[in-house]
């Protein structure tokens, strides 16, 4: 039992967790651009073993679910319906088979997620369903979703069979878990933000940006008045992260997403701090990207208050769920 | 020596400054502390690069009650496992590359024999002459960055990069030498291609070569080459 891509969308990509440990092989981590919604889509259909769901890129697919499926979609409010019905974000909804799902655009923001109870059936490389479009590894060859691909389910997530779609009465609250506001991002230091000249260092932190449509995965490709150095720096190829913003000889930095390489040799100015990754991520094209400083101490408070919403979110949605089967 | 200097990069991320700029010595330094830092903190990802270490971490698990941060408590844990002098030796496996030099599997050649001022053949000797180390790898998984290639051969790479690089490539990129796992785009100068699979997924051992790993070049003709490319398996 499977879904079928009528329409594949803009890029639509597999993504779990993730692939830690193989840096050292020259391996990316990959993974969901936006964690904490990922994490939702799969806590709202009951998932808990990080099942790889669809990130779905601006302009989403079609699918057609040949068996009765749980679905819900989180991340960027996107237009969602099955046949007349328009379906809700944020929420459980369980589709009969057949059904086809027709996902369209989004309001605002850049990503949307897919999950199904049980998640997709594909195999796992070096221990992880997420797409790695650069290195090509990963499900479907390491590929976007194509028309024509069929997803196998897993079929411990089958639901009973049902005539009609069924929306559940409660979701989950986007805020603060998807950023309406476009607020400033809190950027770390980078090892050569003292670098910069002395006009460079204060836009960094002054001038909106605005998001490049030549932004993907790797990373989000930042527009304004140019950044340069205060003298040329010679550097050899060193470690780079998910949220390191890197200065080209362009002077339009690029602030790395979750397809960073793992080496770069770009000076690094400055360093997204974890807690604002999934909203860097949800920028799309034309948006204002401005930044905040903070310290690293303030950093790990943020993330780990963060962190720990998120887990008793996802318990109470996982414990909800539960008790209505 | 200068002392090993301890950068937060990000609030899982610590980078340990070893040296500076690409040099085998320095290089060796490197790869000596990643070993240990491997051995000693088997829960932190330890990734090496010329003059670098990064080490990443679950800040959760290395944080405790009035404890240190998590940043201070991985960087105070590498930096007592470094001062150990219970050093663990880093990788002392020789890995033989077969190379087909010239002709098709290496269409830069003769641009590097006119750019060096030697004859193709003697490029090539000094190539499969040379004693590499895996200083590093990135750009794409399993592509090893070798040091140890004699100054003479170095050679800036090319003016118009290619869009497509045939995988197997083994090229010279300044004062670098490096094999490309796959098909990618590349600006390297390509002297000749392995048929040595230097990257399967699906493999106990993903990666061919390893940082740290000392790598020989061997030199074989294109019916070997030829050979070895149509093995099963490969």
């Amino acid at each position: 039992m499977s879904v079928q891509a009528l329409r594949s969308g803009l890029l639509t990509t597999l993504q779990d967790a993730g692939r830690p440990g193989h840096a050292a092989l020259g391996i990316g981590r990959a993974g969901a651009a936006d964690g904490p919604a990922w994490r939702l889509a799969n806590a709202l259909v009951g998932n808990t073993g990080g099942e790889a769901a669809l990130e779905i890129t601006l302009q989403g697919p079609t699918l057609c679910f040949e068996r009765a499926a749980r679905i819900a979609l989180t991340g960027a409010p996107i237009d969602a319906s099955v046949g007349e019905r328009p379906l809700p974000p944020w929420t459980a909804v369980d589709l009969p088979a057949g059904s086809v799902l027709r996902l369209r655009g989004m309001r605002q923001g850049c990503r949307s997620y897919l999950a199904v109870r049980g998640g997709f059936a594909v195999p796992a490389v070096l221990g992880s369903r997420s797409v790695d479009l650069h290195a090509r590894l990963g499900p479907l060859g390491g590929r976007a979703l194509v028309a024509g691909d069929v997803l196998p389910l897993d079929e411990t997530g089958g639901i009973e069979a049902i005539d009609q779609l069924r929306i559940r009465r409660w979701g989950v609250d986007p805020q603060p878990w998807f950023d309406f506001a476009l607020g400033p991002l809190a950027l770390l230091p980078g090892s050569h933000a003292d670098r910069l000249d002395a006009a460079s260092r204060e836009r960094l932190h002054r001038q909106p940006f605005r998001l490049a449509a030549s932004s993907n995965r790797t990373g989000a490709r930042l527009e304004g008045e140019a950044l340069a150095l205060a003298a040329p720096l010679e550097l050899v190829s060193e470690a780079v992260l998910p949220g390191t913003v890197q200065l080209p000889p362009s002077g339009q930095p690029i602030a790395l997403l979750a397809e960073a390489p793992v080496t770069g040799g770009y000076p690094r100015i400055g360093q997204v701090a974890a807690v604002d990754l999934p909203t860097l991520a949800q920028r799309r094209p034309g948006d204002a990207v401005q930044f905040v400083s903070i310290t690293l101490d303030e950093a790990l408070e943020r993330q780990n208050a963060r962190e720990r919403d998120l887990q008793r979110l996802v318990q109470r949605v996982l414990d909800r769920g539960e008790s209505e089967r | 020596m200068a002392p090993i200097r301890c950068e937060p990069l990000a609030e899982d991320a610590l980078l340990l400054h070893v040296g500076e700029g690409i040099a085998p010595g320095t290089s060796d330094r490197v790869l000596a502390a990643t070993a240990v830092l491997m051995r000693a903190l088997p829960d932190v990802e330890c990734v090496p690069a010329y003059a670098s270490v990064l080490l990443r971490f679950d800040a959760g698990s290395w944080r405790t009650p009035g404890g240190p941060a998590p940043h201070q408590a991985v960087g105070e844990a590498a930096m007592a496992a470094l001062a150990s002098p219970d050093a663990a030796s880093p990788s002392a496996r020789e890995v033989t590359v077969p190379v087909c030099y010239g002709g098709d599997a290496g269409p830069d050649l003769a641009e590097v024999a006119r750019l060096t001022g030697l004859g193709a053949e003697e490029v090539v000797a000094r190539h499969a002459a040379g004693h590499y180390r895996v200083a590093m790898l990135g750009f794409a998984p399993g592509f090893p960055y070798l040091l140890g290639l004699d100054p003479v051969l170095a050679v800036p790479r090319r003016a118009d990069p290619r869009t497509r690089v045939p995988a197997g490539s083994v090229a010279i990129g300044g004062a670098q030498t490096g094999i490309y796992p796959d098909a990618l785009p590349g600006g390297w100068q390509l002297i000749g291609r392995t048929p040595l699979r230097l990257f399967d997924p699906a493999a106990d051992e993903p990666a061919a070569l390893r940082p740290g790993d000392r790598v020989r070049f061997a030199s074989i003709d294109a019916a070997r080459f030829d050979a070895l490319w149509a093995e099963p398996g490969r």
